[in-house]
């Protein structure tokens, strides 16, 4: 007799422990891999894996076996021309002598000096943004509408009807049935058993009266016992839940994108990434994010994503504007007390010379201060203008001020990294 | 032919369906006469099939990094579709369980089904080694108990621990095995209830052993002195948990599970030929006598054949797709053969098998898959026309030599030595390098010394040697050393201690004696 069992619907990632003991082991190689793969390809593709590849010998697992040399037999299929006492060639580097017989296959095959495996997206974003930490991570709280959460707290004695605690409660009932009954219960088993005793005799012999006595007090213990209630209000116990407030996590995203003339497509290509980056990081971050793009040239605009990157402008470059406009939204829409503000800047550097301190008054009294990080990248291989020079000063007295540059699309990662590294490994490097 | 009424025409699946079938494929295995365990069918996802995979087919085993190196790579393989998946996996219990992919169609769970839960079921049941070495009504609990176990182990002494003895186990795992002895019997009522109890007689034991406090300038009466081992020992894993000097209870718990563990899978690694030959045999009789019977379409055959003959074909040696020679391929027509001398023997066979030729087939099929292991099953009926027919031909590999030899193909002289050869080449005894226990300095520096000895001068593999011997440095916690010995002498000297490891070889010099004798000539 046979037994079908419909095993689909069980849990079909048995493997993911063992796997990610595998991941934990390799855990240099993957970082490596993920570094590597990371300056190669464009951002906008990190939403898929990654494969990474070890070398095979590291990854091997040893075992005795026999190396090269030595006299051996071997009996193979599919003789075509060869006849006995036939001498023939050592193959090169095939089957000479290791293996099972079977070298001249494995050997020849791709990729073998390589174990070649795929990471998902996340697996891949955890090896990206490892040891990478938000700074100024103070989660502010909403105020006013505050959202709750229930959390269950153990058992108590009181509550409502609709929390009542089925099996505590039953649990409550019976101990306390045994406990009250338990004289009772111990004295109906003595009568029973004596009545017992007592009917086994003939009935000539019998004590009738006595009978009658053990029979009188057997049904009294029996009303005793059943007038004990089988639940009891006392036995009642009801699930308590907790409210607790939900710390919000709300960031808001803060992109300013210099489209004077004199930025070029790939030096948009290149902020874009870091701000993709950007932005990915803080997802992990927080639940809810939000992102305002704001581009700029004499005057700035707020714009969508697709505009931002991809329409063309020309003209000279004001970069107040932008820090204007976003002074301004950030009053309107996302007011510091209930959002986590982040501003990322990029720029070419160029800017109308008695602008630069306008930008710097604007960043230390308005922004500054209610942002939680503010960073500005720099994408010019040439040497710094005055806007540079002025943020400079700022970064010297604002701490989650940072600013770096970028001259090609290899240094965008690690610019990113200096700028989120975890404070003690910044300051121990 | 009798009227056809099949049990179903289309293509897809359904469980009454497989029902039907297993009901009308376990009657005709029946009607054969195989004996089995209950069938346990699981239909299982492809991903649940990966995972199988990946834990070598054990429904439930303990955490390790390997197990997940496996499964990266299968999933690797199989996405980029380099791989196809097994249609079905087997499990040696009681119930017998076999896993069924839902991808399958309804004439590849048939199928699966005769091969599987009538074919390999039954193997298990019968063959000699199964029913030693393994216990199939309690393999299923051992398994949970040391998942268990080691799951506790790695709450309380961490994963990284337990991952570096369960390495160095996995390294000597082809060690871990009794060849001679049948092992007791595991269980996991009995292992619970004793597990504590030897842990500390155990470790009184081992204390036991190493009272004596190490003295120097010992060397005087070493001779007169018995080796510890009286005689050598082949079971490398066992030796350690038992006469380990520094491993904690728990770690010797740890060695011995992956002992029991060897053990278990030892005789699949011994009758592969002969189990994928056997199931093949019967899913290909059980599905032509339904055929007869006319209980499945003429469709179901085509399907069935198609992919009968790609599981049972052998590419020659000189093809791109050949890795080395095909179970199923030696195994089915060994076993259709033995049929074919019982029923319609030829003038050879009888020259050749005179006790089978003529017999009822049914009983000398029988009698071959219970009482052989592959080595003994192909010295016993690989017959010439077997040999003809898969054109074997025998090298001679002789690194003295400058050329590769024939030494014998599919002619009259040959026969005999080819299927000496073959045979030997299925002797795992022959395959893996022959390493003991020799001794162990028991009143010096505890060092352990084992022996390789060499058959026909094949050395070991030196860089993978060392490793191994690192991992058992790590169980051993002193010095370890490895002899190469040839004809009673010593080759080659790997000696791992706490600074790493030290190579001494007296066969370089005599080797670059030879080259530059050669020179000189």
């Amino acid at each position: 007799m046979s037994y079908i069992v419909d095993r689909r619907l069980n849990g079909k990632n048995k493997s993911t422990v063992n796997r990610q003991r595998f991941l934990r082991r390799y855990r240099k190689h993957i970082k490596k891999a993920v570094d590597e793969a990371v300056t190669k390809r464009s951002i906008t593709d990190l939403d898929s894996g990654e494969s990474i590849s070890i070398p095979r010998r590291d990854i091997s697992e040893p075992f005795f076996h026999h190396g090269k040399g030595g006299k051996r037999d071997m009996v193979h299929p599919g003789n075509k021309e060869f006849v006995t006492g036939d001498h023939i060639q050592r193959p090169q580097g095939g089957s000479g002598g290791g293996g099972g017989g079977d070298g001249d296959a494995s050997d020849s095959g791709e990729g073998i000096d390589d174990f070649v495996f795929q990471i998902s997206q996340d697996e891949f974003l955890d090896f990206l943004f490892e040891d990478l930490e938000l700074p100024n991570l103070v989660k502010r709280q909403l105020q006013g509408i505050e959202s709750f959460k229930y959390v269950r707290a153990g058992v108590v004695n009181e509550g409502n009807p609709a929390k009542i605690n089925v099996v505590r409660s039953m649990r409550q009932a019976t101990s306390r049935r045994i406990a009250l009954t338990a004289s009772s219960r111990r004295r109906l088993r003595e009568a029973e058993e004596k009545l017992a005793a007592l009917q086994e005799q003939d009935p000539v012999l019998r004590d009738k009266r006595k009978e009658e006595e053990l029979e009188l007090e057997i049904a009294k213990l029996k009303r005793r016992i059943n007038k004990i209630p089988f639940v009891d209000t006392i036995d009642l116990r009801y699930n308590l839940h907790l409210k607790q407030p939900k710390p919000t996590s709300k960031a808001v995203m803060f992109c300013l994108m210099d489209v004077s003339g004199s930025m070029n497509q790939a030096m948009k290509d290149m902020a874009k990434r870091f701000f993709i980056l950007l932005y990915m990081f803080l997802k992990r971050n927080y639940e809810k994010i939000e992102v305002v793009f704001i581009r700029h040239h004499t005057s700035a605009k707020e714009v969508d994503e697709e505009e931002f990157f991809y329409s063309r402008e020309t003209g000279g470059t004001i970069v107040s504007s932008a820090l204007k406009m976003m002074r301004d939204i950030m009053k309107d829409r996302y007011p510091a007390d209930e959002w986590n503000i982040y501003g990322a800047q990029a720029s070419d550097g160029d800017n109308w010379n008695d602008d630069s301190p306008t930008c710097r008054e604007i960043l230390i009294k308005d922004i500054l201060p209610q942002v939680q990080y503010y960073s500005y990248i720099e994408i010019n291989p040439r040497r710094h203008q005055a806007l540079w020079r002025e943020y400079e000063t700022i970064e010297a007295t604002v701490e989650h001020f940072a600013m770096q540059q970028i001259s090609d699309p290899g240094d965008i990662y690690p610019v990113f990294r200096e700028l989120f590294q975890r404070k003690e490994t910044k300051r121990a490097s | 032919m009798t009227e056809r009424t099949p049990i179903s025409t289309g293509s897809d699946w359904t469980f009454e369906l497989i029902q039907d079938y297993d009901r009308e494929i376990g009657r005709v295995a029946r009607e054969f006469g195989l004996d089995t365990y209950p069938n346990q069918i699981e239909i299982i996802s492809a991903e649940q099939m990966l995972d199988a995979y990946s834990s070598v087919g054990m429904p439930v085993g303990y955490n390790h990094w390997s197990y997940g190196k496996h499964f990266v790579s299968n999933e690797q393989h199989y996405r980029r579709g380099q791989m196809g998946l097994a249609y079905e996996i087997v499990i040696n219990s009681n119930p017998c369980i076999a896993y069924l992919m839902e991808e399958n169609t309804m004439t590849m769970q048939a199928l699966v089904i005769a091969h599987a839960c009538y074919g390999h079921n039954s193997f298990f049941k019968g063959n000699y080694l199964f029913r030693t070495w393994t216990d199939a009504t309690s393999i299923i609990d051992y398994l949970v108990f040391a998942k268990n176990y080691i799951m506790k182990c790695e709450e309380r002494y961490g994963v990284d621990e337990v991952e570096a003895i369960l390495d160095s186990c996995h390294a000597l795992m082809n060690y871990g095995v009794d060849r001679y002895k049948r092992p007791y019997p595991i269980s996991a009522e009995e292992e619970k209830q004793r597990q504590r109890e030897r842990e500390e007689y155990l470790q009184k034991q081992v204390n036991e052993l190493w009272k004596t406090i190490p003295q120097l300038g010992d060397k005087a009466d070493h001779h007169d002195v018995k080796r510890y081992p009286e005689e050598p020992q082949e079971n490398l894993l066992y030796f350690i948990e038992k006469n380990a000097p520094l491993l904690e209870p728990w770690q010797r718990e740890v060695v011995r599970i992956v002992r029991k563990i060897a053990q278990y899978f030892y005789p699949q690694r011994q009758t592969q030929v002969m189990n994928e030959g056997w199931a093949t045999f019967w899913h290909y009789t059980l599905l032509n006598k339904l055929y007869e019977e006319g209980k499945v379409t003429d469709g179901f055959m085509l399907e069935f054949l198609q992919s009968h003959t790609s599981v049972v074909y052998q590419p020659p040696f000189d093809s791109r797709f050949y890795s080395g020679i095909n179970p199923y391929a030696l195994g089915f027509n060994m076993m259709s053969d033995i049929r074919r001398i019982c029923e319609n023997p030829t003038k050879e066979d009888k020259k050749w098998f005179p006790d089978i030729a003529g017999s009822d087939w049914k009983e000398t099929l029988t009698f071959a898959m219970q009482n052989f292991k592959d080595e003994s099953f192909v010295q016993q009926f690989l017959s010439p026309k077997v040999i003809r027919e898969f054109k074997f031909f025998s090298i001679l590999d002789d690194d003295k030599e400058r050329d590769l030899h024939i030494t014998a193909i599919h002619d009259d002289p040959g026969y005999r030595d080819i299927r000496e050869a073959l045979s030997k080449q299925y002797n795992l005894s022959m395959n893996e390098p022959n390493i003991q226990v020799y001794n162990v300095n028991v009143r010096g520096d505890r060092s352990i010394t084992l022996r390789h000895v060499r058959h026909n001068r094949r050395p070991l593999e030196t860089e993978s040697a060392e490793e191994v011997l690192k991992h058992l440095h790590r169980l051993w916690k002193f010095d370890v050393i490895l002899e190469s010995v040839q004809d009673n002498t010593v080759m080659d000297t790997i000696k791992c201690g706490a600074n790493g490891i030290e190579k001494k070889s007296t066969e370089k010099d005599e080797e670059e004696e030879e080259l530059s004798l050669i020179q000189r000539v």
